[in-house]
């Protein structure tokens, strides 16, 4: 049967035309332009980023002035000089920079890590909100998937809608009364404020649910006979199993609360010392039009790098997390 | 079938143990309760606050526990918003503009995204774990962060225009950020036409915007929003296709092949069907994220570009937090958007053709 398959997949690829020579040619073509095409996307995905990190190493006037420089020559350089006469003077774009090659400077990096910066604690602070946002989810998102999975109580069916139903939901609608209902909780501007509003999501209550369907029931129910109680059967022997989706869970969450912009500005908004990191981007930015490009480029590099080391040590759950959540939809 | 086995059991339990059921019942309740508490009062009920303030033309100022902070007045938020207030233009052109970005991102990121994943997927493909990184890389960066990165690239002595210049030496620098000029706008103006051609289309007015503002386009600075967008989450997407093409069993292919069908009718009348459910999905994403798209516009919006990058979720915070706060007129906003959501994800089930894989 394999040797019939293979036959006649041979003799399809090989006689359409009666030309084999002329298909093989195509063939290469085909192949020149898929990698032709890849390679441009991925240029244009992966240039903005190592520009961004290249000129987070230079002065600000080099940075607008030569953003394509992008190759980093020793040694350091000072943006600002101030000579014995006590004058000030600006290292000028054309002294830093010479063709692809700059000399690099930490000035940026000095100026929102060094004293009386407050981009520590906003580092700090978003250090918190996703550890303990990631904790809370996977523990109530997985007890309660489980419930939905697993117990039988009047009401069951209508819950799973609820949860479903409020996937639904635009975060911009919840955008005000979050902010009128923390005001009067007395939880705006409170870490508490954030974990309580975050500490559990439809999303992973539902990719949970999905894995617990998918777990043979005979094991708890085994669990069950020996006389332990759900809770430990649970705790002890269906969590363990569901490792990859935890995983899974685990990452979309720290991710998310990472880069968590929207909830931070309603929840957090108005104390700059509750800060997240994107939220903290935005005061580097400022409001008017004369943008300090160096600290904003050294910030975004700051805020990503904890990201972007996460994600090549873990990088095949992050790929399997999405494939997993996409083919369920 | 499954249910009725189910239900016949849970019947024969309770006659077993009656004090079984009601134990199961309670710890399920246990189990759902922590995370129950917070859907329902952060999710749920804030929807039904915003539905509710939307009712109410509280200033949100007045303290919530003064006499009467506010007075209850009907449907005359959504009909000042949406039919005859002083400023319908407000939502209507936050309604135009979320329109073209949705109309422009969407269609374009599902397209690269299949056409992308197709080639990925590729058996003489080598190097598919670095595609795949590269692709994927911008979708694990804060929303704020690749904002900061684009008011870089496309500022206007940025590497965008420097690129453009170097490669063209008559290519006159676009201002990418603060230019307020439709793009269809633009592309007519080539061929001569502009507003004074056609008074027609200027002297006309739907809601309160001509015509001719209907039909410009969106401003390049939001074409550059959308461009962001786009460019952020092909890689989320290629994945989501990568793995719905390798799901596909190749005795498929290999079936086409044997009946001789080309690459391009395999492609056409056996992948495309068969991802179908996830070409519903990928689109119902696109449709939830521009509809909603904010964090990007917080960023890139500047005061002179304040009207043409003005997205309706944008203006929900605009008309809450900022310029003359009204907290019954941005839920109307809020609720609004909610609706139109809720309508075109229906909409797209129709045109998609609903989330099963097409018959062939």
């Amino acid at each position: 049967m394999a040797t019939q398959t293979t036959a006649a997949r041979s003799a399809a690829l090989e006689a359409p035309s009666g030309n084999g020579e002329t298909r093989f040619k195509w063939q290469r073509f085909f192949v020149f332009i898929g990698y032709g095409l890849l390679i441009f996307f991925a240029f244009l995905e992966i240039a903005p980023f190592v520009m961004t990190v290249a000129s987070s190493f230079k002065c600000e006037p080099a940075i607008s002035t030569y953003p394509a420089a992008f190759i980093p020559i020793p040694p350091l350089v000072e943006c600002q000089n101030t000579s014995a006469e006590g004058v000030n003077s600006r290292l000028s774009a054309d002294a830093q920079v010479n063709g692809a090659t700059f000399s690099p400077t930490t000035n940026g990096y000095n100026r929102i890590l060094g004293e009386g910066a407050e981009l520590p604690r906003w580092a700090l602070n978003t250090m918190i909100y996703s550890v303990v946002v990631t904790i809370m989810r996977l523990l109530f998102d997985s007890m309660a998937g489980y419930a939905l999975a697993r117990f039988r109580f009047p009401g069951n069916r209508v819950l799973f809608f609820i949860v479903l139903g409020t996937l639904m939901i635009p975060g911009v609608v919840l955008l005000i009364p979050r902010f009128l209902m923390l005001k009067e909780m007395g939880l705006l501007n409170t870490y508490w404020g954030y974990f309580l509003v975050l500490g559990a999501d439809a999303f992973g209550i539902l990719l949970m649910k999905q894995f617990f369907e998918n777990i043979p029931k005979e094991i708890e129910e085994a669990a069950s006979v020996d006389g332990s109680s759900r809770f430990t059967t649970f705790f002890r022997i269906v969590l363990p199993m569901a490792t990859p989706a935890l995983v899974a869970l685990t990452i979309f969450s720290f991710q998310g609360q990472w880069n968590n912009f929207m909830d931070a500005l309603i929840i957090v908004g108005t104390n700059t010392a509750l800060y997240n990191l994107p939220m903290g981007l935005t005061i580097l930015r400022g409001s008017g039009q004369d943008l300090q490009f160096d600290l904003i480029l050294a910030g975004s590099v700051i805020t990503t790098l904890p990201m972007a080391v996460i994600f090549f040590i873990f990088q095949r759950y992050f790929v399997e997390g999405v494939s997993y959540s996409g083919i369920k939809g | 079938m499954t249910t009725t086995t189910a239900a016949a059991s849970s019947r024969q339990q309770a006659v077993d143990q009656p004090n079984a059921k009601r134990q199961e019942a309670v710890a399920g309740l246990a189990f759902i309760l922590p995370a129950l508490l917070i859907l329902v009062v952060f999710l749920i009920v804030p929807l039904f606050v915003a539905a509710y303030f939307s009712f109410t033309d509280w200033n949100g100022r007045t303290p919530l526990t003064s006499a009467a902070p506010f007075e209850y007045i009907g449907f005359q938020n959504y009909q000042r918003l949406l039919i005859d207030g002083r400023r319908v233009d407000d939502f209507y052109n936050a309604f135009k503009n979320t329109f073209y970005y949705a109309m422009g991102v969407i269609p374009t990121q599902t397209v690269l995204a299949l056409f992308l994943a197709v080639i990925v997927n590729q058996r003489w493909l080598k190097g598919r774990g670095f595609f795949r990184t590269a692709f994927y890389f911008p979708s694990i960066t804060s929303s704020i962060v690749v904002s900061m990165i684009f008011l870089f690239m496309f500022s206007n002595t940025g590497p965008v225009n420097g690129a453009f210049k170097a490669i063209f030496p008559n290519y006159q620098s676009v201002s990418w950020l603060t230019d307020n000029n439709g793009i269809l706008h633009n592309l007519l103006a080539i061929f001569g036409v502009n507003s004074a051609n056609v008074p027609f289309l200027t002297d006309t007015e739907i809601f309160r915007i001509s015509l001719w503002e209907w039909l410009s386009g969106p401003s390049v600075a939001m074409f550059t929003i959308m461009i962001l967008a786009t460019w952020t989450t092909i890689g989320t997407l290629m994945v989501v296709y990568l793995a719905a093409l390798q799901n596909i069993p190749g005795q498929v292919y290999e079936a086409a092949q044997v009946d001789g069908a080309t690459a391009w009718q395999t492609f056409r009348r056996i992948t495309l069907p068969l991802l179908r459910p996830t070409t519903f999905f990928v689109v119902t994403l696109g449709l939830i994220g521009t509809f909603q798209v904010f964090d990007q516009i917080y960023i890139l919006q500047s005061a002179v570009t304040h009207r043409t990058t003005m997205s309706i979720a944008y203006l929900v915070y605009d008309q809450a937090f900022q310029t003359d706060p009204n907290m019954g007129r941005a839920s109307a906003v809020a609720l609004t958007l909610f609706i139109l959501i809720f309508v075109a994800t229906i909409l797209q089930r129709r045109f998609v053709g609903g989330d099963r894989p097409a018959d062939q």
